[in-house]
């Protein structure tokens, strides 16, 4: 992937992120009043479309945008950088996804 | 010098950088005078008490852009530095520019400076011969403009020194380069203005700047590269949508 | 070590952005993961969550609020920078993250005290 590709993505993710974590900052702000349950959290997602797209769009985003993010960082600060590099960073990406999509369903899916 | 005058007759401790990269600072005194310069100050010590001391100038009035040097901390054009606005307690500490080799005392090697400046096709293509007419560039035009804002660059190198991006990255061409690869690209008589979009947006290019802006807060003529990178930022997406950048 | 030529807003800006972004990413696998609990049971999840009621954790939690809201001002600004038509530097909206994350912050503790 060329620099402007890894860019745009970066970017586009980001514009997408910006939203998305406005809201879960609200919603952070309002559920964490009096403690945290699994009850109170998992009564408000499970089974709701809504949420699951919410959570699911914030996964992908967020997948694809940490690993770019530290691949910059990665190759400016460390010797680390070229193909290998680029490799793990797919792998992360992957890693994100996948335990993102199992959080998700764990938050959304219907026991 | 001409009249100099010897406004407060104190001294200025001058801390000046001897050797290559293994070297120590070596402290003189030199006079203070009104309206002095940080240059006026190194010239001092070469004539009076160091003439094996090497530093670059030529124009002596902020054109050339050979005389940069880091002065308390600060990459600055030292010959329109004046040391009453840095020196603090009358104390000045004079080194190279960072981010380039060190050749001897003062004096850095520019190669990578201007080599990064060719890498990103910082050069004028021309389209007609001498036996053309002259084009005409409306100075409203929004490309005008735009090329207007960056094309008074000296290549004076402060903002390559101040620049992280540098330091951390070998590869990165710099915000001079970019910023002269953005007048380029806004300028409609070049002949290959896609090509200069392309060479700034290789690797090391427009996207590896990181936006601190410490390049427009030294310039010494008060360019903004960070907005000239910005613009070639936002017209690499148009062209990668258009097809034209892989 | 603090070099002057970096002392302005527009650095500092930087490193918080950078300070965030690989705070934050280092913790969103454990984020995935302790939700991903709740798959197996909502009592295992309980179980995160009451641990991680313990101050310790409050102070953690905390940060990372602050720290996404920080990363999150930070990295408006840059697209603020980048796509839209200013030519100054606009150090105010750096001030204005800063409050932003300040005001999360302080709002979260209040909150989850
Ligand atoms: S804005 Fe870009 S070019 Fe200027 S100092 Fe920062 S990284 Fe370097
Ligand atoms: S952009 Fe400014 S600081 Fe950079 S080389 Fe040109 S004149 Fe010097
Ligand atoms: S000597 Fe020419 S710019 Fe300073």
């Amino acid at each position: 992937m060329t620099p402007v590709v890894l860019y745009l993505a970066q970017r586009l993710t980001a514009l997408i992120l910006a939203p998305l974590v406005i809201a879960h900052l609200v919603l952070i702000l309002i559920a964490v009043e009096g403690g945290l349950t699994a009850a109170e959290i998992l009564n408000r997602t499970q089974g709701s479309v809504g949420w699951g797209l919410f959570y699911g769009l914030f996964v992908a985003a967020a997948a694809v945008h940490a690993p770019i993010g530290l691949r910059n960082v990665i190759h400016e600060h460390t010797r680390w950088t070229g193909r290998s590099l680029d490799g793990a960073m797919l792998v992360l990406a992957v890693l994100l996804a996948g335990l993102g999509a199992r959080a998700v369903l764990a938050v959304v899916g219907t026991p | 010098m001409t009249t100099a005058t010897d406004s407060e007759g104190g001294t200025l401790a001058v801390e000046i950088w001897r050797g290559k990269d293994a070297g120590q600072f070596e402290t003189y005194t030199v006079p203070q005078r009104a309206n002095q310069t940080v240059l006026d100050v190194v010239t001092w010590i070469q004539r009076h008490a160091e003439p094996a001391l090497a530093y670059r100038f030529a124009c002596r009035v902020g054109v050339c852009g050979s005389c940069a040097m880091t002065v308390n901390g600060k990459p600055r054009w030292t010959c329109r530095t004046h040391v009453s606005k840095v020196a603090g307690e009358g104390a000045l500490r004079i080194e190279p520019l960072r981010n380039l080799p060190r050749l001897k005392d003062l004096a850095v090697d520019m190669t990578p400076f201007f080599e990064k400046w060719q890498r990103a096709q910082g050069r004028f293509t021309p389209t007609r011969t001498r036996n053309d007419p002259l084009t005409t560039v409306s100075p409203q035009s929004a490309g005008r403009k735009a090329a207007d804002a960056g094309i008074e660059c000296i290549n004076c190198a402060v903002c390559y020194s101040a620049c992280d991006v540098v330091g951390w990255d070998d590869g990165y061409l710099g915000p001079a380069a970019l910023n002269r690869a953005w007048t380029l690209v806004n300028d409609e008589r070049d002949g290959d203005r896609a090509g200069v979009l392309k060479a700034a947006s290789s690797g090391g290019g427009c996207h590896s700047c990181h936006t601190h802006g410490s390049c427009v807060e030294h310039c010494p003529v008060g360019i903004n590269p960070t907005a000239g990178i910005a613009g070639l930022k936002r017209w690499s997406i148009v062209e990668l949508l258009g097809g034209k950048l892989p | 070590m603090i070099r002057p030529a970096r002392n302005h807003p527009g650095f500092w800006a930087f490193v918080a952005h950078r300070v965030s972004g690989v705070a934050l990413a280092l913790f969103l696998p454990l984020h995935f993961l302790v939700l991903g609990l709740a798959l197996e049971s909502g009592d295992a999840l309980d179980r995160m969550l009451a641990v991680a009621d313990r101050p310790v954790f409050k102070i953690a939690e905390w940060g990372l609020v602050v720290l996404l809201t920080v990363h999150l001002c930070a990295g408006l600004r840059v697209m603020a920078l980048e796509f839209l038509p200013w030519r100054d530097t606009r150090k105010g909206l750096i001030g204005i993250g800063a409050a932003i994350a300040l005001l999360v912050g302080a709002l979260f503790m209040l909150r989850a005290g």
